[in-house]
């Protein structure tokens, strides 16, 4: 089966405009913010030295879900996690367990991450942004 | 974020405390251009000096700020250093959305602090840290270490500081946004001097609903098609506003060594092309802009003479920037622009006015009105060294000389001689020579800005005299900017948000009462800011052009004298009309 994720595979072509930052907050997450979104934006160092983007880099299995006690994050297929928001407990422990700080909080401990549903794409006006296609056979490890 | 109702935050830099405060005025005063003279006015004194600790620096944004495509500007406002009188300057970097997303409609800061300090705010902290260890910093520098102090928030923040020159309380002082962008104009830089703030912290920290509205995420999704997927916007992210270096000098428009050419061959070297081919790094944006119009040049030296050892520095361009720091000063190598352009951003000065007070005091120094002694470093049309070194001691205030030269060409020229070539229209020129309504508009405008109005256009595209077109032209593309800066638009957006565009947003937005009485807002602010400039002492028959502008020959021809003084007379008395207007 194939399945998608977000890859940032040209943020060396990054304006540092937000505009992905932007559009996941607003149709994913119904938020008008730079934060409560699954990519987040930062320079590297000051604006000289360019831009990253913070985002799930789909781990399988993700060290995120393990801890979880509630299975408010579950293993998707390919990598990464799917979120049922109703069932966090705002406990955080997701957020030390990401070996790459893709999760982030608001103010009230909601959770945003990543659940590359590929809707920043499209905004990204220097196609820094691109969905890979995962390719997994059953019980085979992806790479 | 609440339609009805600005919040906005007040900080009192003597006690370093902050209060939160609602005020009930969105529908008169919008944001922007509009919520800062409102501020202005409850906070500001009218006839108290600028340096006054009780005279307020604003910084506003507009209802669209953070939900639409370049709504990516803040405005600021202040008594400005230059004339003691009421102004404006506009910047972008991430200023605009950070202060958006820290939950506030403005800041406002009143009072000075008691050292040399930073302030740090945001949803739900403010911190005023005091930074003595800043003094005498570029403002460079000061951006790294800033970022060091304050690491919460990377990328979801913005900084603001001022170099030397702020301190130093020069009315050609900027504040530096985010490294590349600027609030460069009038002095800002001085006020912020002023109140012993060598930097301000933006942590945009929160976040907001979803306007209710069904239609919101899809006006959103087409008008960033409309500034991503057409040509509309593309001049500003291609060659970028460089590209009018050429266009300009063609057309003898473009002011060459101090204004005493309008064209050089010598524009093949600092071509908007050139600059794209020799230096340019890369682009970048605004917060919320996916044009990304800013142009980071690059410049290495060597700086060991036997070894290969480098250093490089990245410096942003823009056609003013080039005018100021190129043709104006006979700088025809795309390098020596730059690296006299890094000097300028170290040390904090607005390089439109530097670039256009080193070129007056060049000619002085032809004519004999200034020697070393005054200049210290030899000042000569198209010698990149000694502009670097007096770009520093322009900015750190090196001496009497200039120290006077920081408070303004038309000062310097005061005190020296020379004021019929200090090419001063209100403040010092903008690149662009293009005939009388430049010169009348600029020499009027309220910031004394070439964006004020698109008076350099008109000029381009009108080689008739018709006084009462042109001020009718000038006054309702004024009141169409002033909406747009209460918004807070970039300009460059205004080809996209038509007041249909505009009604469209605002109404998707929340704000459809608005939308109502759009074009009397525009005019209403319009009105608003210049009551507020006269009565802090302006007056436009005090402002007199020096003969250098009635010397230029254009594509037009020579400038027609009698033209340009009607003009200037009869914008004059239009604005005046709308300052004693009712309120």
């Amino acid at each position: 089966m194939s399945i998608k994720i977000l890859t940032t595979p040209h943020m060396d072509r990054c304006i540092g405009c937000h505009s992905c930052s932007l559009a996941c907050a607003r149709l994913v997450n119904k938020k008008i913010s730079w934060e409560t979104a699954g990519i987040r934006i930062q320079s590297s160092g000051g604006l000289s030295s360019g831009f990253v983007a913070r985002h799930c880099l789909a781990c399988d299995p993700p060290p995120c879900a393990a801890v979880c006690p509630t299975d408010c994050l579950r293993p998707r297929i390919s990598g990464g996690v799917t979120i049922r928001r109703k069932l966090c407990i705002q406990c955080d422990s997701c957020v030390a367990a990401c070996p790459v700080d893709a999760i982030s909080r608001d103010r009230t401990g909601n959770i945003y991450l990543c659940i590359h549903c590929g809707l920043c794409v499209d905004f990204c006006p220097h196609d820094c942004l691109e969905m890979q296609s995962i390719k997994k056979e059953a019980g085979e490890e992806k790479l | 974020m609440n339609p009805e109702i600005f919040r906005i935050l007040v900080v009192d830099l003597t006690t370093g405390k902050g209060q939160v405060r609602k005020i009930d005025e969105r529908a008169n005063s919008v944001g922007g251009s509009g919520l800062a003279a409102l501020l202005f006015e409850q906070y500001g004194d009218p006839k108290r000096p600028w340096h006054d600790p009780d005279q307020p620096f604003i910084l506003a944004v507009g209802p669209l700020t953070g939900l639409f495509p370049l709504m990516s500007k803040t405005v600021s406002s202040f008594k400005s250093p230059y004339h003691d009188q009421y102004t404006e300057s506009h910047a972008g970097g991430r200023c605009a959305l950070a202060l958006r997303f820290a939950g506030y409609d403005a800041l406002v800061l009143r009072g000075r602090a008691a050292s040399l300090s930073c302030l740090s705010i945001g949803a739900n902290h403010l911190q005023l840290q005091p930074t003595g260890f800043m003094a005498g910093m570029d403002a460079m520098a000061t951006g790294k270490l800033m970022r060091r102090m304050f690491r919460k928030n990377s990328g979801h923040r913005s900084m603001l500081r001022i170099g030397p020159a702020g301190e130093k309380g020069l009315a050609m002082a900027c504040i530096n946004v985010d490294t590349y962008r600027h609030f460069g104009r009038l002095g800002g830089g001085a006020v912020l001097g002023r109140k012993n703030i060598k930097g301000i912290v933006i942590q945009g920290d929160d976040n907001f609903s979803l306007p209710s509205d069904k239609d919101y995420s899809s006006l959103v999704a087409r008008v960033h098609a409309m500034v991503t997927d057409t040509d509309m916007l593309r001049k500003y992210h291609n060659l970028g506003t460089p590209a009018n270096l050429q266009t300009l000098n063609d057309i003898s428009s473009l002011p060459w060594r101090n204004l005493q050419q309008t064209s050089d061959p010598g524009i093949t070297g600092i071509t908007g092309k050139r600059f794209a081919d020799e230096t340019l790094l890369r682009n970048g944006a605004c917060a919320g802009c996916p044009v990304g119009c800013i142009h980071i040049g690059c410049i290495r030296e060597k700086f060991e003479e036997k070894d290969n050892r480098y250093l490089y520095h990245q410096v942003a361009y823009d056609y003013e920037p080039i005018f100021a720091a190129g043709s104006m000063l006979g700088i025809t190598n795309t390098f020596d622009v730059l690296r006299i352009l890094d000097v300028m951003e170290k040390v904090g000065v607005d390089s439109m006015s530097a670039g256009v007070a080193l070129a007056w005091a060049t000619e002085a120094v032809d004519k004999g009105l200034l020697s070393e002694k005054e200049t210290i470093v030899s000042l000569q049309f198209g010698k990149t060294e000694g502009y670097i070194q007096a770009a520093q001691l322009l900015g750190t205030a090196a001496n009497t000389f200039y120290r006077l030269l920081g408070r303004g060409t038309g000062a310097a020229a005061k005190q020296y001689g020379g004021v019929d070539f200090a090419c001063v229209l209100g403040q010092e020129m903008a690149g662009y020579a293009t005939g009388e309504v430049f010169f009348a508009a600029q020499s009027l405008g309220f910031r004394h800005s070439h964006l004020d109005t698109g008076a350099y256009s008109y000029d381009q595209k009108h080689a008739d005299k018709d006084p009462q077109a042109v001020i009718d032209f000038l006054l309702a593309d004024e009141a169409c900017r002033c909406l747009l800066t209460s918004m807070v638009s970039c300009l460059f957006a205004r080809s996209v948000y038509t007041e249909e565009v505009l009604s469209d947003c605002l109404r998707v937005s929340g704000y459809a009462d608005m939308v109502e009485n759009l074009t009397s807002c525009g005019r209403e602010i319009r009105a608003r800011r210049w009551r507020l400039r006269f009565a802090t002492g302006f007056r436009p028959e005090q402002i007199s052009l020096p003969k250098r502008f009635y010397r230029v020959k254009t594509w037009k021809g020579p400038v027609d004298t009698g033209y340009l003084d009607l003009l200037k007379k009869e914008y004059g008395n239009r604005i005046a009309a709308l300052a004693a207007s009712a309120g």
